[in-house]
């Protein structure tokens, strides 16, 4: 892919994500913060890449320690949002 | 023109989907009934680009790196079960701070070992573009990282939440970014080794110089706005390795924090460049008139004055503050509005935007304590109403209830929307001691109104006192 395509996926993610926001309702933005924390450690990709790459010893550790970051917050992460929204009930009627 | 990344067009594919699925976990976040399922597709989707991930590059190390996610599995688990739901903040910019240094590590192993993100030419040189796009990410991940530390300090309590003002900080601030910029500018050049680690250091500072002068009242808006760099360092990482998952993401999050400081910074009716210069709560200030307002006369109420009150009462508004957060408060709290309700009182929650450390934090703990979410209203829902009820019981909030921010032009909150919670027939001030102010440092006007009723206590302790005389 050339940068432009790189470019313009990114732009219109821009968009798609301000408008998504905006219709998350307030009583939810703390899993929201939570939750976002957990998707951005899909930064794991980069980590796992330079961890299987052969060649320079230095940048395997820092990939695997990379690894085990991100894994915390992955899993953390999604753990404590699905912690938090299993409290969010309606009233019993 | 990147012809060394051969990644398969199925693995691009699960990318996007990957993407689309986080699309959709924000997605689920518009109501919470559809919360659960939109956080089962955020997991479906990291499951699938890790899967991609794995299966495109298997070729040495599967174990170290199943090892590494045991890990970081085990750490994970653990924290999310044991976290009290009053440390939320602290735990979230914990989370952040993660994603910064893990940000700088790739950037860092994808600076060593360039071959193996396929970012380098034939004489081995790394590409342009891609040297940009390492420079922003390992920049904003360091920030973010440096940035975090410190915001989890002072919302743990182990780093004081007063400000701390640097003599010359603006001027040191601005020359640090100038030389991280100009040496981003550099790298493009040369790509030698000492540019890429000082702007690796350079940006640890600035993350630290940038957080230490924010005071505690301003952490919903710098937890946010952390939480949207940890975005924008996903996403520059992104486009060092042309992958559309951590592209979409990045962006998702990197708006989403945005949005959030956005909304906080206009709940507190402050620039954001005003709070991230900092120093705002440092002193009470002295022009305001607080010092004459010293001895005015109040009235102070007891437990049962309190519970008699309001179980005479058609509707009670609560409105809580981080007070509640602190005194563990959310559970006597709900008992309490349990009583009245049975005594067929109507009751209802009242939040501010920034009431709290982050944003929404107030509707966590409420939640945690089973209060149902359709009695919790935001600040223009029911702002409305307080002229027709009886009684509202603040609760550990001070300046969300502070009528001079719609008076008092010299008033560091002027212009802040707040609770117009004085215009109930009856206000219950629930506070530990008279002599504390907001984190603003400015008096507050309804507790000397005659319809006010001080209690004076701790704040879990008076609602369990007021449950107790309401059983009676």
């Amino acid at each position: 892919m050339d940068f432009i395509s790189i470019l313009s996926i990114f732009v219109m993610a821009c968009f798609v994500g301000y408008y998504v926001v905006w219709s998350v309702t307030p009583a939810l933005h703390t899993p929201l913060m939570a939750v976002t924390n957990a998707i951005s450690s899909v930064i794991i990709v980069g980590a796992l890449i330079s961890s299987a790459a052969a060649g320079v010893a230095i940048a395997k550790w820092l990939g695997l320690l990379a690894v085990v970051l991100a894994s915390i917050n992955i899993f953390g992460g999604f753990a404590v949002t699905a912690r938090m929204l299993a409290m969010y009930k309606k009233k019993e009627r | 023109m990147h012809i060394a990344t051969a990644t398969p067009a199925w693995a691009m594919l699960a990318y996007l989907v990957a993407g689309i699925c986080f699309i959709l976990a924000l997605r689920g976040l518009s109501s919470p009934a559809s919360s659960r399922k939109g956080n089962r597709y955020g997991m479906a989707g990291m499951t699938l680009a890790v899967g991609t991930t794995l299966i495109t590059h298997m070729n040495v190390g599967i174990i170290e790196i199943a090892i590494a996610i045991g890990i970081g599995a085990v750490i994970g688990l653990v924290t999310a079960r044991r976290i009290a739901m009053t440390d939320m903040p602290q735990l979230v910019a914990a989370f952040h701070s993660l994603v910064g240094l893990a940000a700088v590590l790739v950037a860092a192993a994808a600076y060593l070992n360039p071959q193996a993100f396929g970012i380098v030419d034939a004489a081995g040189q790394i590409f342009t573009v891609s040297r940009i796009e390492m420079g922003l990410g390992i920049a904003i991940g360091a920030i973010t990282f440096s940035g975090s530390v410190i915001a989890f300090l002072k919302l743990n309590g182990n780093m004081s939440g007063t400000p701390i003002m640097l003599p010359g900080r603006h001027l040191i601030n601005i020359g640090t970014l100038a030389a991280i910029i100009g040496l981003i500018g550099y790298f493009l050049t040369d790509q030698s080794p000492w540019i890429f680690w000082t702007v690796t250091a350079l940006s640890f500072v600035i993350g630290f110089l940038l957080i230490i002068p924010i005071g505690g009242a301003d952490m919903p808006v710098v937890v946010s706005m952390l939480n949207s760099y940890s975005g924008w360092a996903a996403a520059a990482m992104g486009f060092t390795l042309q992958n559309t998952a951590m592209i979409i993401t990045g962006a998702l999050v990197g708006s989403s924090g945005a949005i959030l400081s956005y909304i906080m910074c206009k709940a507190m009716n402050r620039s954001f460049i005003s709070v991230i210069a900092g120093g705002f709560g440092a002193a009470p200030e002295a022009g305001s008139g607080g010092a004459a307002k010293v001895d005015r006369p109040w009235k102070r109420g007891s437990a049962d004055d309190a519970a008699f009150l309001m179980s005479q009462a058609e509707q009670v508004i609560i409105v809580p503050g981080y007070g509640m957060a602190v005194a563990q408060a959310q559970h006597a709290l709900r008992e309490m509005g349990d009583l009245l309700k049975k005594e067929g009182v109507r009751v209802k929650y009242a939040i501010h935007p920034v009431a709290g450390r982050m944003p929404g934090h107030m509707n966590v703990l409420l939640a945690e304590a089973n209060v149902p979410y359709d009695e919790v209203f935001e600040l223009e829902d029911i702002n409305g109403e307080f002229a027709q009820t009886d009684v509202a019981f603040v609760i550990g909030a001070n300046d969300v209830t502070n009528p001079a921010a719609k008076t008092d032009k010299s008033s560091p909150i002027y212009g802040m929307p707040v609770l117009d919670v004085e215009k109930a027939k009856t206000v219950l001030f629930v506070k530990r001691s008279m002599g504390g102010v907001g984190y603003a440092g400015v008096d507050n006007d309804v507790f000397y109104m005659d319809q006010t009723m001080m209690l004076l206590a701790d704040a879990k302790k008076m609602v369990d006192d007021i449950c107790k005389a309401l059983q009676h």
